[in-house]
Formats: C-alpha cells, sequence, structure tokens
C-alpha cells in the first residue's frame, strides 16, 4: 500500500489557511512570478554557454528554434496529432475512474470487487506494458489512447475512492439528521467534501496521461510531440529538441494548474476567498 | 410577567404532572458489537418546552443516547416516543446540534444555516430569508458571506445552532455543543441559551459533562452512571428565576446543588 502513488489525505485536508502549492503560487505576485522565470533563464543561458555538454544548448538558441518550429508549422502539427489521443484517454479515464472510485467508496460489494484490480494496476510499472499494447492494438490511435488510459486512470480512481472514504462522518451523520436522502448525501456533502483528494488524483492522472501519451509516440507509433523529440534528436538538431521538451512540460504544468482553478470554480469556492 | 412565566413552567417541571411529554425513551439498551453495553434499561421523559440536561462523566453513554433519540443509531432494544409515535428514523421535530459543528467548510454561513431547509426542498429564496433571520438572532449580522474557517469556534457553533433553529423543530438535541469553546465564550453562550429558550420555547435535551453548566443553564437534570450506562438521579435544580448570571453564581441554592451533584459523582471518577 505504501508504495501508491496516492497523495496523503491528511496533507489534503480541507484547511483553507494552507493552501497548496499550486494556489500558493497563483497567490504570488506576477512581479516575482516574472523575477522567478528570468533567473531561471539566466541560469538556463550560463549553463549552456560554459559548454559543460556538446548537446545542451543555450537558452536563447532554445527559444529561437522554438520559435523557428511555431513559424513552420512543424510544432503546431504535432500537438495537433498528440491532443487528440491524449484528451480522449484523459476524458475516459475522467469518468470511468471518477465513477468508479466514487462507487468503490460508497458500497462495499463494489469495493471488495474491483478495489484489487486498481491497486494492482497503480503499482505496476505501467509504461513497462506499453510496448504489449501494439501487439494487441497495433500503431492506431487506439494504441495511444489504452496507453494514456492505463496511466492516468489507476490513480485517478484510487484517489477517488480514497477521498470518498475519508469524508467525515460527522457530515454524513449531519446530513441525515437534517433528513437529507442518499442523493443529498452523495452530492451536497460526499462529492465536494472529496473533491480536494479527487482532483489532487485528477492532476496526478493528468501528468501520467502527458507520460504516456508521450511514451506511446517514442514507443509504439512515431507521431506528434514523440516524433518531433526523435527526429531532431537524430539530426542532432539539440536546440529543437530541447525546445520541443520544455514545450511538452509547460503544456503540462499549465493543463494541471487549469484543473485547480476549475475545481477552486464549482466545488471549493472558499478556496478562492482567502486573501 | 416573565417571572410568573418562568415559575409556571419551573412548577410545570415536577414529576407530577407529566401529561405534556414530547419525547418519551422506554426501555431502551445499547450495546455496541457484543461486548460493550452503552446503555441500559434507560427510561426516561422529556417534557414539552423545558430544557433537560443529560449529565456525566465521559463515555457513559450521553451521545449514544441524544443520537438514538435523534434517530442516527438504532438502539438495540426500546422503543423512542416522539409525541407518542414510534421512530426509528430523523424527523422534522427534532434537530441535532453537533459537538464538532459539522459545519460545511465550503459553504457560506448563510448556506450552512439554512442546509436544512434545502434538504426539505424549499426553494432558495425562501430558505435563505429564514435562516438570514436566524443567524441574526443567534448574533452572527454581517457574517452572512463568511466561510467557517473564517469564524472561531464559538461563533461556528453559532452557525451550528442556527441550522437546527431554522427547521422549526420542536425539539433541539445538542451534544456538548459548548465544548470545544474556551471558557469566556462559553459563559456567553450559555446566557444566551437562557434567552434564547424564552424567545423559542423550544424543548432543549442538552448534553454536558460540566456540572456547573448543567446547574445554570437546566430545568431538569437527569445524572447517567457509566458502564453501563443508567439512570442514576434525576434533579430538578430549584433556583430562583429572577437573578442576574453573576449573581446565580454566587447563590447559595446554587452552589449547593453543584456540591450534591459532584457528591452523587464522585464515586464514579477516579
Ligand atoms: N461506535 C462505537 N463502537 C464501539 N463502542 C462505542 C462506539 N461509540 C461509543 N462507544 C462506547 O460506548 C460508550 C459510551 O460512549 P458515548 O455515548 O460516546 O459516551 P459519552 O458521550 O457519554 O462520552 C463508551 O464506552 C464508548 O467507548
Ligand atoms: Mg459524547
Amino acid at each position: 500500500m505504501s508504495t501508491l502513488n496516492t497523495a496523503d489525505p491528511a496533507l489534503l485536508r480541507d484547511r483553507a489557511d494552507a493552501p497548496g502549492l499550486m494556489s500558493r503560487l497563483a497567490q504570488l505576485p506576477l512581479i516575482w512570478k516574472l523575477l522567478s522565470v528570468a533567473l531561471f533563464a539566466l541560469a538556463w543561458e550560463i549553463a549552456g554557454r560554459s559548454g559543460f555538454n556538446f548537446s545542451f544548448p543555450t537558452f536563447t538558441a532554445t527559444v529561437a528554434a522554438f520559435w523557428s518550429m511555431v513559424v513552420d508549422g512543424s510544432m503546431g502539427a504535432a500537438y495537433l496529432r498528440t491532443i487528440e489521443p491524449l484528451i480522449i484517454g484523459l476524458v475516459f479515464s475522467l469518468v470511468v475512474g471518477v465513477t468508479m472510485g466514487v462507487a468503490m467508496g460508497l458500497r462495499e460489494d463494489v469495493e471488495w470487487l474491483a478495489l484489487p484490480i486498481f491497486i494492482v494496476m497503480q503499482a505496476a510499472p505501467m509504461a513497462a506494458l506499453i510496448p504489449l499494447v501494439t501487439f494487441i492494438y497495433g500503431i492506431s490511435l487506439t494504441a495511444k489512447v489504452v496507453a494514456v488510459v492505463m496511466l492516468a486512470m489507476p490513480v485517478i480512481t484510487i484517489n477517488s475512492y480514497k477521498a470518498v472514504r475519508n469524508v467525515p462522518g460527522s457530515l454524513v451523520s449531519m446530513c441525515h439528521s437534517f433528513m437529507g436522502n442518499r442523493r443529498q448525501q452523495i452530492w451536497y456533502v460526499v462529492v465536494p467534501a472529496a473533491s480536494p483528494m479527487m482532483f489532487a488524483g485528477l492532476r496526478l492522472g493528468v501528468a501520467e496521461g502527458f507520460s504516456g501519451v508521450v511514451l506511446a509516440e517514442l514507443l509504439i507509433t512515431p507521431t506528434g510531440i514523440g516524433d518531433l523529440i526523435t527526429f531532431h534528436r537524430s539530426v542532432a538538431n539539440f536546440a529543437h529538441m530541447y525546445a520541443t521538451i520544455a514545450s511538452i512540460v509547460l503544456f503540462a504544468v499549465i493543463a494541471v494548474g487549469l484543473l485547480q482553478w476549475v475545481e477552486t470554480l464549482l466545488f471549493r469556492p472558499e478556496k478562492g476567498n482567502v486573501k | 410577567m416573565k417571572i410568573a412565566t418562568a415559575e409556571f413552567i419551573q412548577n410545570g417541571a415536577q414529576p407530577v404532572t407529566g401529561a405534556n411529554k414530547i419525547i418519551e425513551v422506554k426501555n431502551v439498551s445499547k450495546v455496541y458489537g457484543t461486548e460493550v453495553v452503552a446503555l441500559k434499561d434507560i427510561n426516561l421523559d422529556f417534557e414539552a418546552g423545558q430544557l433537560t440536561s443529560l449529565l456525566g462523566p465521559s463515555g457513559c453513554g450521553k451521545t449514544t443516547l441524544l443520537k438514538i433519540i435523534a434517530g442516527l443509531l438504532p438502539a438495540t432494544q426500546g422503543d423512542i416516543l416522539v409525541n407518542g409515535k414510534k421512530v426509528t428514523a430523523p424527523g422534522p421535530e427534532r434537530a441535532f446540534v453537533f459537538q464538532d459543528f459539522a459545519l460545511l467548510p465550503w459553504a457560506t454561513v448563510l448556506d450552512n444555516a439554512a442546509f436544512g431547509l434545502k434538504m426539505q426542498g424549499k426553494p432558495k429564496a425562501e430558505r435563505d430569508d429564514i435562516a438570514n433571520h436566524y443567524v441574526k438572532e443567534v448574533g452572527l449580522d454581517g457574517f452572512q458571506k463568511s466561510y467557517p474557517h473564517q469564524l472561531s469556534g464559538g461563533m461556528r457553533q453559532r452557525v451550528g445552532l442556527a441550522r437546527a433553529l431554522s427547521v422549526n423543530a420542536d425539539v433541539l438535541l445538542m451534544d456538548e455543543p459548548f465544548s470545544a469553546v474556551d471558557e469566556q465564550t462559553r459563559r456567553k453562550f450559555q446566557e444566551d441559551l437562557i434567552r434564547l429558550r424564552e424567545v423559542e420555547k423550544k424543548t432543549f435535551i442538552f448534553v454536558t459533562h460540566s456540572i456547573e453548566e448543567a446547574v445554570y443553564v437546566s430545568d431538569r437534570i437527569i445524572l447517567l452512571s457509566p458502564r453501563p450506562g443508567r439512570v442514576s438521579e434525576i434533579i430538578d435544580p430549584d433556583i430562583p428565576s429572577d437573578i442576574g448570571p453573576d449573581e446565580l453564581r454566587r447563590n447559595e441554592v446554587y452552589l449547593e446543588t453543584v456540591e450534591n451533584i459532584w457528591h452523587g459523582i464522585k464515586k464514579y471518577v477516579d
């Protein structure tokens, strides 16, 4: 159990006075954010110029390479190819994972049937199974979707399950004492109370999904971002390779950050209220 | 006029009447698992309009009894009657105030206070109106849009109280409502509770482990003994109702009642 890639519930308790890393970052004044980005760029530039590794480009060269790929359209085309299996896989993982997780948290029979499968799926190094996917689905879009689902769904499911199990009993009692029925109990108490931990799982799941799709593109079908990375490496265009890698990292970080924003908007208005 | 009314209620509290008992506990026992006998053969009547305290050391089954009355917990044996009818689940005539407040952290003060009305399916405008009235009544005007984490413990429990008042139940079940609140706030709270009783004319069943608190606020005190929980004594404090809170804490009858209860309870605490 200790190997499970889940967030510790004790760290995720809804303490609005102790917001998560993401929201703390979001609260930093813009000037500090810009300053830290500038410092990072400067360090990169110095490291690149020091020439410690022949394949390590400077920051300016990387930005220039990024710009040239945007202009010649290869970057946009690659993202269009990559994003399709990513989105299909993530939406599927989200719908099935959250539903399964909540069902396992609410019903013992579902828990008994399904929990072991997800625990094994989460503990197993799924990336190692990705080459097997090719045997079944060939080098199709389906293969890439399956790769995303394999990596993203277990962590989403397990976190949703734990989130539901961690809902304070006194809130459930409270709802019962004011004559809330089962449906009201789930919608007005269990789901919002579980949402911080569920969204922590979703963020991990989205990050895993990015790994899944890039791995699939590196291992199964050379397309999209994975192909762009492989191609520029093979022709020793290291600035272009780094620019591609940096862009997908940035993209993943932004996607995960966006989820935090959606959570606050939908379920936890009190977290947006901290001044 | 006020004093006369108060006296009338107090006389009505004597065991001889018993005509308007709103809640009856009949032969209730509760066993947790197979071993822990939390309550054994409890028989009690609660009079309408009275404030009755359940008093006893920690672990004697006060919460268990209150939750059984609330319909949140099934009794192993025996029945709960509300207005003469047997109940096994929560009902509109009973409202619970929780020891740990049980507020929704993501909901505003107003939305928390309106929660019971929302469960009843009341339209938003109507429930906000009612909840707003009670938020003001418990002294939280101006905090309607605050979230629980922005309030002190005492204020949070006032929200819990407003929520219970909003559903207009006849009986308020309060499980050590002031135990998570600091001493100064607690005294203010006790005075407010006494005032609230006069305004709201409801029946209160009030769990506490504080002898002073029980004697101060109650018409009747039910003393429970532990392992297994039984009714060990019923006390009707006969404290003059026309004296202020500061005088009261020096009043002879008050001090004597506290002393008597302490003697009764001492043997269970070691
Ligand atoms: N869910 C439970 N399972 C097993 N034993 C319990 C449970 N709840 C309470 N008890 C036991 O029942 C007894 C009475 O508990 P409780 O009603 O909470 O007492 P009080 O509120 O007076 O402190 C205690 O000995 C307690 O340990
Ligand atoms: Mg208790």
